[in-house]
C-alpha cells in the first residue's frame, strides 16, 4: 500500500519536468498528448478505477484545446496521463493488498 | 523392483496426505472464502473497539458513537425528518400499476416485512439481487418505467419497506452455490479495495475510523452500516438511497462512482449485509 503511495506521489513529483514543452504545442501535440491519456483512462475503465481527476484534467485539456491554448491542452494531457497511469497501478497492485486490511 | 519403488513412493505419499488432512483443521485453504468466520470477526472487531455501544445500536450510524450524537438523534426522532418521504412511499406502495397489479404482487408477504431478506442471490440469475434492484425489476415486468437509483421515489419506497420491518435482524442467505459464495468474496473485496485518488477503501473510513470525524460528520461503524438505509439527511436536504450513499463516497475519495447497480455495488451490498446479519432493520435513518 505505502507502494502505491510513494508511485503516485512520484507521479506527482515527475509530471512538473515533463511539462516543460521546448516550443509552443501544436494541435497535433494535443492529440498525441490526449490519445495516449485517453487510453490509459480506458485501461483504468477496464479496471473499474477511474479517478475523478483523471477525468477533470481529460476535459481541462479538452476545453484548452477547444480555446486553441495548445500547451495547456498538452499539459493537462499528460496531467491527466500520468494520473490514469497511477489509478492502474493502484487497481493492479489492489488485487493482492486489499487482503492486508482485511478483519480477521 | 522398479513397480516396487514406485509402489512404496506412492504410499509414501498417500501416508503424507493423511497425515496432512488429519493434522489439519478441515481442509481449508488458508484463501478459501468462509462467510460465517468472517461475521463473526467483524462483529468482534467492532464490539471490542467500542465496548460500550450496545450491539443492537450499532444500526445507528454514526449516533452510536457518541453521547451528544446520541441525544440529538433522540431529540430527532420525535418529529423525523423522513417522515414525508415514509408517507409517499406508503402511498406510492399501495397505488396499482396501470395493468391493475402492484408492488405488493412482486414480493413474499406482499412485500411488508421483508426488506431484512435483501439483497438476495437469485441462483436462477446467479446475481445478487437488493431490494432497489427488485423494486425496479417490479416496475419493469409490469410496464412501468424504472426509478432513478439516487432519486426521491426510490428513496421513498425502500422507506417504507424498511419501516414495515424495522426491528428484524438481517437475515442474509448464502445458498450452497459456488455463484453465491464469489458474489460474496468479490464484495468483501471491493469494500477493502482501496481507490481514488486518496487511496482509501471503505474499511479506511468505516473500519478504522468509526467515530472519528471527518469535516464535519462522524464516520459511521461498518457493523449495522446498511440497516438505517435509506436515510435522511441534512446535507442533502433530502433521502437517499443505498446506491446514492455508495456513489457518494467513492466520488469524495476523488474515485469515479461505477453505475449505481452495477455488479460490484450488488455484491458490495451483499457483502456488507451478510456480515450484519442478526442486527436489526431500523431504517429508514436520519442522519445530521
Ligand atoms: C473518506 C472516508 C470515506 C470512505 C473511504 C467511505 N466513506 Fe462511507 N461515509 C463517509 C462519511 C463522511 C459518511 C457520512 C457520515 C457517516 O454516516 O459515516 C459516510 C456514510 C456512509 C454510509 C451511511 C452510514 C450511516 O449510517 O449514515 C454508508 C452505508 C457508507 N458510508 C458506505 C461506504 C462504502 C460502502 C464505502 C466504500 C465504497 C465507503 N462508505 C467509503 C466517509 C467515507
Amino acid at each position: 500500500m505505502s507502494r502505491t503511495i510513494g508511485a503516485i506521489a512520484l507521479a506527482a513529483v515527475l509530471l512538473p519536468a515533463t511539462l516543460i514543452p521546448a516550443r509552443a504545442a501544436s494541435d497535433a501535440d494535443f492529440k498525441t498528448a490526449y490519445a495516449a491519456a485517453d487510453a490509459a483512462e480506458k485501461q483504468a475503465g477496464a479496471l473499474r478505477n477511474q479517478w475523478t481527476t483523471t477525468e477533470a484534467a481529460l476535459a481541462a485539456a479538452r476545453k484548452a484545446a477547444e480555446a486553441g491554448d495548445f500547451d495547456q491542452a498538452v499539459a493537462q494531457a499528460r496531467e491527466a496521463d500520468a494520473l490514469a497511469k497511477a489509478s492502474i497501478f493502484q487497481a493492479t497492485s489492489e488485487k493482492e493488498a486489499w487482503k492486508a486490511l482485511e478483519i480477521k | 523392483m522398479r513397480a516396487c519403488a514406485l509402489f512404496s513412493s506412492v504410499l509414501t505419499a498417500l501416508g503424507f496426505a493423511v497425515f496432512v488432512a488429519t493434522a489439519l483443521p478441515p481442509a481449508r485453504a488458508a484463501d478459501a472464502p468462509d462467510p460465517a468466520a468472517d461475521a463473526k470477526a467483524f462483529r468482534d472487531y467492532f464490539v471490542k473497539k467500542f465496548p460500550k455501544v450496545k450491539l443492537d445500536d450499532f444500526v445507528n450510524g454514526p449516533y452510536s458513537m457518541n453521547e451528544d450524537m446520541r441525544k440529538q438523534w433522540e431529540e430527532k426522532e420525535q418529529f423525523p425528518p423522513y417522515e414525508f418521504a415514509l408517507e409517499a412511499g406508503k402511498e406510492m406502495f399501495a397505488t396499482p400499476f396501470k395493468n391493475g397489479k402492484s408492488y405488493a404482487d412482486c414480493f413474499a408477504n406482499g412485500g411488508i416485512g421483508v426488506r431484512q431478506n435483501y439483497p438476495m442471490f437469485d441462483e436462477k440469475e446467479g446475481k445478487v439481487v437488493t431490494l432497489e434492484l427488485a423494486l425496479n425489476r417490479c416496475r419493469e415486468a409490469n410496464g412501468e418505467k424504472p426509478y432513478s437509483y439516487v432519486k426521491d421515489e426510490m428513496a421513498s419506497l425502500t422507506a417504507y419497506m424498511a419501516f414495515t420491518s424495522r426491528g428484524k435482524p438481517f437475515d442474509i442467505k448464502i445458498p450452497a452455490d459456488p455463484r453465491a459464495l464469489e458474489a460474496y468474496q468479490e464484495g468483501k473485496r471491493y469494500f477493502y479495495t482501496r481507490r481514488g485518488q486518496l487511496n482509501f477503501s471503505c474499511a479506511t473510513c468505516h473500519v478504522q475510523s468509526p467515530g472519528e470525524r471527518i469535516r464535519a460528520e462522524t464516520l459511521a461503524p461498518a457493523l449495522g452500516i446498511l440497516n438505517a438505509m435509506p436515510i435522511y439527511r441534512s446535507e442533502w436536504s433530502g433521502m437517499g438511497t443505498i446506491s446514492r450513499r455508495f456513489t457518494t463516497c467513492n466520488s469524495q475519495i476523488r474515485g469515479v462512482p461505477l453505475e449505481p447497480q452495477s455488479d460490484e455495488y450488488r455484491n458490495l451490498e451483499y457483502y456488507l449485509s451478510y456480515v450484519s446479519n442478526g442486527l436489526p432493520i431500523s431504517g429508514p435513518g436520519a442522519r445530521p
